[in-house]
């Protein structure tokens, strides 16, 4: 494994009697691109803060390459961020925003020069120099926020939701546009999001948080294929997340008696009688006209939605619940009310141990 | 170069003009009342008294009306001179006092929660709303020879016997500040409140001390405040008479000291009006120099 640049030992943090982020523990790796990603006020953004300096951690030990910082003012760290509003000075040219922390550092004005012109180039905003930061539209100023922290060769980058405010469009390219600038310069990336797609899609391991704890820290296709909570699993893609509580093992196979019905799953370590929950994604539930073994889920089909490659079909169930599948085509032609029993292939869903939530 | 007037032209002019009367019919309107009520109330007697001062005084203290610059002429004695540097010093300096009691001030409150903040500005307005003649002689009553302030002094044994605060230059120059801080502090509060905490972190980030960060960030964009703060207590400082006629007891003179006695006592209105079409002049010229380094939505007082 790779040397860990920074690391959170025991991190906590309290707003009044709010504790905002609990009992944190996360050792981050040189290089890697690494993603907190939670529902607004789960306490990823205060972590990020906590590690730039901004705010002091409650308790615990912080450390930027192997030096605790919990003391050290936001000047004196070798962290720099890119904030969610771009926070570009208005007062002051592209050029002199670039320039701001090496002429803090006193650089001589010619090696200024020649690193804001390769810098400006890097993020492709060369002849830009002279503009003010009013005269830029949202991702202009995206990339001047970039490479304002860039430039200043930090050994971690912090980006606080930083492409927050682009549309659409401008958002997917500045992600990959992000991931090459990370994957060329080899700087760590410590980046908060609540976009899950973006997380998928940026990172090279995500923590998920929730209220101010991390539920798991693991690469994307770990996190999406095996969420280790039931949060998890909700959060990021799409899930049907059943509650219930083991009938029957069998080697790996589980029978679970959920409110909806008996299903069927794969996982290890769970006892007869145990509380558990499974989670399915839409893509692996199926729908049949006869019961199918292991299976007894009935539902009635609510309604369709066109997805363009797919067709999400809502059902009803038995417990008032609502569950979905999505197919490239009905071939069965199911019709809005039509009785069904769903079912899928146990190994494809994902048993999940019943966590006791923390107190707070 | 003449431009060829054709039919299209001419419907052109026509809409143009239609344009015209339809935007500055209802701006009229709006402004109509407001100019009427300025050319009313400021401009003709702005204009009276530029007249006034180019006319010469009676025996009787009455006034002239024939053209002289005799008016200018006295302006140009080393007395009122002198007056009249010692009136741009005091203001000066209780500009400057102003600043810099009326910044770190205006900057703590702006970042304070909302509600705390405005209960402070409440505490800036209330002396700012009871009568001024009321405040300054409390001054007086405060600093006088047997007043609580020299009592507690020769009590506590800080000072032998009492000490003449009253009638001098220092206790006109706090009467000043006391009633000029508030037109510092609220324009201060204004644009301090506006500057984005995350601009200062930003600063930081970057490895910027919080001194650096004050010089550079903070700073240059409280300017607009800072300026509009010089105006509002510049300005008035230089004109008002209240307060050295109350705690300088008419000892300490100044320009609008000399202005008020002009047009009281000595019946010279011609030098009086001379006198302030000078004030008028110097505030004129502040004004052009504000409006051209300060942009005119930056000119808000809360």
């Amino acid at each position: 494994m790779a040397e860990s640049i920074v690391s959170l030992e025991n991190v906590e943090k309290r707003f009044g009697s709010n504790l905002v982020v609990r009992k944190m523990n996360m050792e981050i790796q040189a290089g890697e691109f690494l993603t907190l990603l939670g529902p607004s006020g789960c306490g990823k953004t205060t972590t990020l803060r906590m590690i730039a300096g901004f705010e002091d951690a409650s308790s615990g030990i912080i450390k930027v390459q192997g030096e605790r910082v919990e003391n050290k003012e936001p000047y004196q760290r070798d962290v720099n961020t890119v904030f969610q509003n771009y926070s570009l000075f208005p007062h002051m040219t592209v050029y002199d925003n670039v320039a701001y922390g090496l002429m803090i550092k006193k650089v001589p004005k010619d090696e200024i020069a020649v690193r804001v012109a390769e810098m400006l180039t890097m993020v492709q905003l060369g002849g830009f120099e002279k503009r003010k930061p009013d005269e830029l539209s949202g991702g202009q100023k995206q990339r001047v926020a970039i490479a304002r922290a860039l430039i200043n060769r930090p050994k971690v980058l912090l980006l606080d939701e930083p492409l927050g405010a682009l549309d659409l469009k401008l958002r997917k390219q500045m992600q990959i546009e992000l991931k090459r600038l990370q994957r060329k310069l080899g700087i760590t990336f410590v980046y908060v999001t609540h976009d899950q797609e973006e997380a998928l899609t940026m990172s090279d391991r995500i923590a998920v948080m929730n209220g101010g704890v991390i539920e798991q820290l693991a690469d994307p296709r770990t996190i999406y294929d095996h969420p280790k909570t039931r949060f998890v699993a909700g959060f990021i893609g799409e899930s049907n997340i059943f509650d219930g509580a083991v009938k029957a093992v069998n080697g790996k196979r589980i029978q679970v008696q959920t409110p909806a019905g008996l299903i069927t799953t794969y996982g290890e370590g769970f006892q007869v009688g145990e509380e558990m929950h499974v989670s399915i994604r839409p893509e692996y539930l199926d729908a049949s006209r006869e019961p199918v073994e292991g299976f007894d889920l009935p539902a009635a089909v609510k309604d369709f939605t066109y997805m363009g490659t797919v067709v999400k079909t809502a059902l009803d169930m038995k417990d008032g619940s609502e569950t979905k599948f999505s197919r490239i085509e009905q071939d069965d032609q199911l019709r809005e009310g039509d009785p069904v029993y769903l079912f899928w292939r146990p190994e494809k869903s994902v048993a999940i141990k019943k966590t006791v939530p923390q107190g707070g | 170069m003449k431009k060829p007037v054709d039919a299209s032209n001419d419907l052109q002019a026509i809409s143009r003009r239609r344009d015209v009367r339809r935007k500055t019919l209802p701006a009229l309107a709006q402004a109509g009342p407001v100019s009427v009520w300025m050319i009313l109330f400021v401009t003709i007697p702005m204009l009276f008294i530029i007249y006034i001062s180019f006319m010469s005084r009676g025996v009787f203290g009455d006034v002239i009306y024939e053209f002289s610059l005799e008016s200018y002429q006295t302006l140009l004695d080393t007395t009122y001179f002198k007056v009249i540097l010692k009136s741009l010093q005091v203001a000066l300096f209780t500009t400057v006092l102003c600043l810099a009691l009326g910044y770190p001030f205006a900057y703590y409150i702006a970042r304070k929660p909302p509600e705390t903040a405005s209960k402070l500005i409440m505490l800036i307005m209330i002396p700012f709303w009871t009568n001024s003649l009321m405040r300054l002689n409390s001054w007086l009553l405060l600093f006088q020879t047997s007043g609580p302030i020299n009592n507690f002094l020769q009590w506590s044994g800080i000072t032998e016997g009492p000490i003449t605060f009253i009638y001098t230059d220092a206790l006109v120059v706090l009467g000043m500040i006391t009633n000029m801080l508030p037109f510092a502090v609220l324009p201060l509060y204004s644009t301090i409140e506006k500057l984005q905490k995350s601009l200062l972190e930003a600063s930081s980030d970057l490895g910027a001390t919080p001194v650096q960060t004050f010089l550079k960030v903070t700073l240059p964009l409280t300017f607009p405040g800072i300026f509009s703060a010089i105006i509002l207590v510049f300005i008035p400082s230089l004109g008002i008479y209240t307060v050295s006629d109350v705690l300088g007891g008419g000892k300490v003179l100044y320009i609008g000291n000399i202005i008020k006695n002009q047009f009281g006592a000595i019946r010279n209105w011609p030098l009086g009006a001379a006198l302030s079409v000078l004030l008028l002049v110097i505030t004129g010229l502040l004004i052009f120099i504000y409006t051209r380094f300060a942009k005119l939505e930056d000119m808000e007082v809360v």
